[in-house]
Parts: structure tokens; C-alpha cells; sequence
């Protein structure tokens, strides 16, 4: 319960948060990810727009899965708000640990990205508005823009200018992608063997 | 943006029912989910975050009021949110505030006794929390749960194999089927159509696999099962498997082995060359120019179980219409493809990308007049194909001279009609079986 009243912090919520808090039970801790965990609390201040948002979310008590949220607005990435059951066994862990840094990874790459691209795309356009002798803003008020013939360049720019950093995304972000997917994989098939094979005997006395 | 899509498969179904929408307005395409998703709501099971919603919003408490009436007190700014949308806005007056016209028969009764102590705690919050409060709740209810819903699970399965694409891909090795010489075969053609389905799905399925974020950063895609979460990866491996296996097989033994090695060759050629070439080289729209000239070879092999000219032929003609459907589309989004890291010929090589429009355009008369030459039609067929083909050669000069985004435009979706008349009228010049070549009566 402590970990949504962190993940709230920043947020001027203190009348909403402690009643919530007292209506979801302790089990919300279970569903708190690394940004809601104490000891990565400094971890989720410094995280910036850019690399990270802290949501507030937490899930109803009653839900035993993970959760989605909205596309986040710098990375257009969705933050998946992960389960932690209480009987998580070792490559479950494993799993939803690689997810989670998995997103993270992707969130602080998107987000960067796309501010880069937004950023580079603004200096391109009053540059050339400069040079054309244009105000940003015309009389009118509206703003100037370059049609897309002119923001080609820009375009072609940009995608060379990020060519290697691509490269290096993508392959990383396919080894990412078979290592999650084969472990959801190894998870399943434990699962099934879990329920499967013969109850251990417990000693009852 | 209309981030229409740079694969192959999906520039086909942007060629029909996306590039319609495209062109309907970009907005339709945007909101069409989300007001499904507004009734999708109301009769889902999303009654938590509903209550969430209604509870918060009995928060606006006025502070003269300790006992709980349910009073609401209106900001004066709209708070705008999907939920809301459907009760008039900007009422700054206090209002009773009742549950909203959205499910209240879902409501279980066990519910309301809760809420009320909630009410009772919340008596003394402050109404300066009510804004930050509804934002969050605004962010909050658009969190879902991740589990999957058996009875949306066709819905699911269906946008991540690109149901309409596959129908589309299905069409074209139905086309080549039936070009081919011989006797039509039923059974084989069903099977070919099927397998050819099956194996498509698959790739498709493989290739969101692959594209998730890249598919979340782009408007038309970013409504994708995977990019939702709707559906986990592991379940969409699964799911191509078991329509890779089922759909490979069925060519191989269902109707000859040549059929099943191009199905499996295809899929290789989509999933692990197109898909990864997207985001390294500009030779990935050749690549997928390929991968959809193979689909009518494919019905051509299963109707006459080898590759002769005729199955070329058809290729050919697939392959170069590619060129002028994608290369004039991916002219509108050169945006998205460079903020995104896709190599494209539009944003890399512009004068490229027109060339070949243009080159490919030309190369489709060249291909209708091989026709009867290689005995696939009669000699009307390019005489009778000769309109539509100077039409689209012309407009793909338009736009080689032009360059703008008018005749870009055009291009596409003069390409959207053109293929599927061109394949028509090649139907209804099929060459009857033993006449001779001079213009022969059009098949019915």
C-alpha cells in the first residue's frame, strides 16, 4: 500500500491516495513493478518525461493479470503494469523481469526518438523559414510550416543521421523480443507441468 | 498522419478497404476504434474502472454538505473524456449525479454498500483534488486488463492475421488458378485457397510479431492486437504455427509440392527478408514486390502443377503493379518512415522512388501484350486493357514530374481499381481451351 502512496508522490493526490489506500489491500504491492518498489523510488524521480512516467495506476485488488495502459505520449509505447503472483517461481520472475526491463529499454528509446525527431524537425523548419526570410509565425498568426516537398530533406536527414542507431535497436530489440516470447514459452509449458504432474505429499499431521 | 502500411500484404489491403478509408479522411480511421471502443465498454466487463470513474466524481463534495447526497459539482472548465462524452457538458450548476446512462443493469448490487462507505471517507476531501482526480481517472480507465476474453478471441486472431489482406492475397492465387490451362478443378482450388489463406495468416501474424513498436509509432498501425496487448506474443507465435503447419502442408500433399515450397518460400520471404529488410535497405520494395507476385504463381502451379510463362506472367504483372501502389503511398508518409527508421525509397531516393512509379507502370502494357503471346489470354485482352493501362501510366508520369502529394494520391488509388479490372478483364480473356489466338471470344 505504501508503494502506490510512492508512486503518487509527485501528484498532488494526498486526499484521494490515503483513502485509497486504505480500501485496496496490502495485496496492491503485488502488483507494484520496479517504479513502485521503495528501493528504486529515487530511481523513478530522476526518471524524466522523456525516459519514463510514473503512473499512479494501480490495478483492482481482484486481478490476478497484467495491465495496459494508455500509449504513452512521448514514445507512443503502451506500459504494461505486471502481475507478480504470489507464488512466482524462478523463470517467472525471470520473465517478468526481462519484460519489465524490456520496456523500460523500449520506453527510454522511443521517447527519446521521437522528442529528438520533433525537436530536429522545429530547428530544420525556422532554419529554413530563416532563410527564406519568413517569420515563424506569419501576420496572420498561424504558424508557418514547410510543405512536404521541402521537409524532405529534412526527412532524409534524419533517417541516415539515425541509421546505425536503428541497427542497433533492432537487433536488440529482436533478441529481446525471441528471449521473452521463448521464455513465455518455457513459463507455459511449466505451468502445465505444474498442474499436470502428482501433488507432492505433504506431511499433515 | 495516415500511417498506411509499408508492407506488401498491407499495402494490398490499404489498396482496398484501408485506402478507402484513407481517403474518406484520417480522422474516420482514428475514431472508429475509439467509439468502438466506447460501446465495447459499456458492454464489457470494465465495471471497475467505471467505478473507479463514478466514485471519484462523487468526490465534488461541496463542503457545506457533510452528508452524502451524491451532490456534484461541476468544474466550469469540460472535462472532456470518452466517458463523459455522451452527457452534455459544461453544466456548471450542481447536478445529482446518478450513474451514467452505461451499464447499470452490470451494476452488481454488492457493489453500492461499498461505494457508500467510500463516500463516507471521502466526505472530507477537498475539491481542488476533483481535477487531478478526473485526469486520472480519465488515464486510469483506459488501462485494461490483460486477459484474453475467449469470445473475442476470432476478432483478435483476425486483425493479427490481416484478415482482409489474407482475402485479398487469397483472390489473386484464386485468379492465377483459374487463368491456368486445364480443366478447373474444385476440390484443388479449395484447397489451394485455403492453404494459401492459412499461410498468409501466418505470415502476417509473424510479421506484427516482429513489428510491435515500430507499429505502436504509427497511426494506422498502432491499433494492432499486439500494440493493444489484446493478445500475448507467445499466443501469436502459436497461432502463425498453427496456420503455418496446417496451411503448408495442405499445398504440399493437398495439392502439389511445388505449391507448398513456394507457400513456404513466401512466408520466409515476408516474415525473415521484407520484414527485417524494412528497416535496413530500400531493396525491401523489391523484395516485397516479390512476395506478392507469388500468391497467383502459387494458384498457377496448383492448377498445372509447374512453372511455366504463364505463371511468370501473372507474376510479372503483380510485381510491377507493387511498384506504382506502394511507392505512390509510401509519398505521403515519408514522415512517419523517418521518424520510425524505415528505409524507404521516398525518403531516401525521391527521384528513385518516381522512376521506377513511372518504369513499372509502362512495364504492365508491356506485360498485357506478352499475354496472348505466351497463350495465358486471347488478343482482346490488351487491346481492351490498353485504357486503363495508359490511365495508370499517366498518372504515374503525373506524379514522376509533379512529385507532389496531389499526384501521389491519384496514383494510388487509381492502383486500387486498377488491379483488380486488370485481372478481371484477363478472366474474361482467358484463353478458351484449343482455339487459336485471333481475338477468340471473350471466357464468360
Amino acid at each position: 500500500a505504501l508503494l502506490c502512496a510512492a508512486a503518487a508522490e509527485g501528484r498532488a493526490m494526498a486526499a484521494l491516495r490515503p483513502a485509497r489506500r486504505a480500501l485496496l489491500p496490502p495485496l496492491c504491492r503485488a502488483f507494484a513493478g520496479p517504479s513502485y518498489q521503495l528501493a528504486s523510488e529515487r530511481a523513478a524521480e530522476r526518471r524524466d518525461a522523456a525516459s519514463g512516467r510514473v503512473s499512479g495506476f494501480c490495478p483492482p485488488r481482484i486481478s490476478c493479470h497484467d495491465w495496459i495502459g494508455p500509449p504513452d505520449k512521448h514514445s507512443n509505447l503502451r506500459p504494461i503494469h505486471f502481475y507478480v503472483p504470489e507464488n512466482e517461481s524462478p523463470l517467472e520472475q525471470k520473465l517478468r523481469k526481462l519484460r519489465q526491463e524490456t520496456q523500460e529499454w523500449n520506453q527510454q528509446f522511443w521517447a527519446n526518438q521521437n522528442l529528438t525527431f520533433r525537436k530536429e524537425k522545429e530547428e530544420f523548419i525556422h532554419s529554413r523559414l530563416k532563410a527564406k526570410g519568413l517569420e515563424l509565425r506569419a501576420g496572420s498568426g498561424q504558424k508557418a510550416t514547410l510543405d512536404a516537398e521541402e521537409m524532405a530533406d529534412f526527412y532524409k536527414e534524419f533517417l541516415s543521421k539515425n541509421f546505425l542507431k536503428h541497427m542497433y535497436y533492432n537487433r536488440d530489440w529482436y533478441k529481446r523480443n525471441f528471449a521473452i516470447t521463448f521464455f513465455m514459452g518455457k513459463v507455459a509449458l511449466e505451468r502445465v507441468w505444474n498442474k499436470l504432474r502428482p501433488k507432492p505429499k505433504t506431511t499433515s499431521t | 498522419m495516415a500511417a498506411s502500411p509499408h508492407t506488401v500484404s498491407s499495402r494490398l489491403l490499404t489498396g482496398w478497404v484501408g485506402g478507402c478509408v484513407w481517403y474518406l479522411e484520417r480522422r474516420a480511421l482514428q475514431e472508429s476504434p475509439h467509439t468502438f471502443m466506447h460501446l465495447f465498454r459499456s458492454v464489457s466487463k470494465q465495471w471497475i474502472t467505471f467505478q473507479h470513474l463514478t466514485f471519484l466524481r462523487r468526490m465534488y463534495v461541496t463542503q457545506l454538505n457533510r452528508s452524502l447526497n451524491q451532490q456534484v459539482k461541476r468544474k466550469p472548465e469540460p472535462v472532456s473524456s470518452p466517458f463523459l462524452e455522451k452527457t452534455p457538458l459544461g453544466q456548471a450548476k450542481a447536478e445529482i449525479c446518478e450513474m451514467r446512462p452505461l451499464p447499470p443493469p452490470s451494476l452488481p448490487l454488492p457493489r453500492k454498500p461499498n461505494e457508500k462507505e467510500l463516500l463516507e471517507l471521502e466526505s472530507a476531501s477537498i475539491i481542488d483534488s476533483s481535477l487531478d482526480a478526473e485526469k486520472e481517472t480519465k488515464e486510469e480507465k483506459h488501462w485494461k486488463e490483460m486477459k484474453l476474453h475467449l469470445d473475442d478471441l476470432p476478432g483478435i486472431l483476425a486483425r493479427l492475421s490481416k484478415i482482409k489482406l489474407t482475402a485479398l492475397v487469397v483472390s489473386t492465387t484464386s485468379a492465377g488458378f483459374v487463368l491456368a490451362p486445364g480443366p478447373f478443378d474444385w476440390p484443388c482450388f479449395l484447397l489451394t485457397s485455403l492453404g494459401t489463406g492459412l499461410a498468409s495468416c501466418a505470415a502476417n501474424s509473424i510479421n506484427q510479431f516482429f513489428e510491435v513498436p515500430f507499429d505502436s509509432n504509427m497511426n494506422r498501425t498502432k491499433n494492432r492486437p499486439l500494440v493493444r496487448g489484446q493478445i500475448s506474443p507467445l499466443l501469436a507465435v502459436t497461432f502463425a504455427t498453427c496456420c503455418a503447419v496446417p496451411g503448408v502442408a495442405l499445398l504440399t500433399w493437398g495439392v502439389n509440392p511445388l505449391t507448398g515450397a513456394l507457400g513456404v518460400f513466401n512466408i520466409f520471404l515476408y516474415t525473415c527478408c521484407y520484414t527485417p529488410l524494412k528497416r535496413i535497405s530500400i531493396a525491401n520494395t523489391w523484395v516485397g514486390a516479390v512476395v506478392g507476385a507469388v500468391p497467383p504463381v502459387m494458384g498457377w502451379t496448383a492448377a498445372t502443377g509447374s512453372l511455366d510463362a504463364g505463371a511468370f506472367l501473372l507474376g510479372g504483372i503483380l510485381y510491377s503493379w507493387q511498384f506504382p501502389h506502394f511507392n505512390a503511398l509510401s509519398w505521403g508518409l515519408r514522415e512517419d518512415y523517418s521518424r520510425g527508421g524505415y528505409c524507404m525509397m521516398s525518403v531516401t531516393h525521391p527521384a528513385l522512388c518516381r522512376r521506377v512509379a513511372l518504369r513499372h507502370c509502362l512495364a504492365l502494357i508491356g506485360l498485357s501484350a506478352a499475354a496472348p503471346a505466351l497463350h495465358v489470354t486471347t488478343w482482346t485482352f490488351p487491346v481492351i486493357s490498353l485504357p486503363i493501362n495508359l490511365y495508370i501510366s499517366y498518372l504515374g508520369f503525373r506524379f514522376y514530374r509533379d512529385a507532389d502529394r496531389k499526384s501521389s494520391r491519384k496514383l494510388f488509388f487509381c492502383s486500387l481499381w486498377h488491379l483488380p479490372l486488370l485481372l478481371l478483364l484477363m478472366l474474361t480473356c482467358k484463353r478458351p481451351p484449343g482455339a487459336s489466338g485471333a481475338g477468340g471470344e471473350p471466357r464468360s
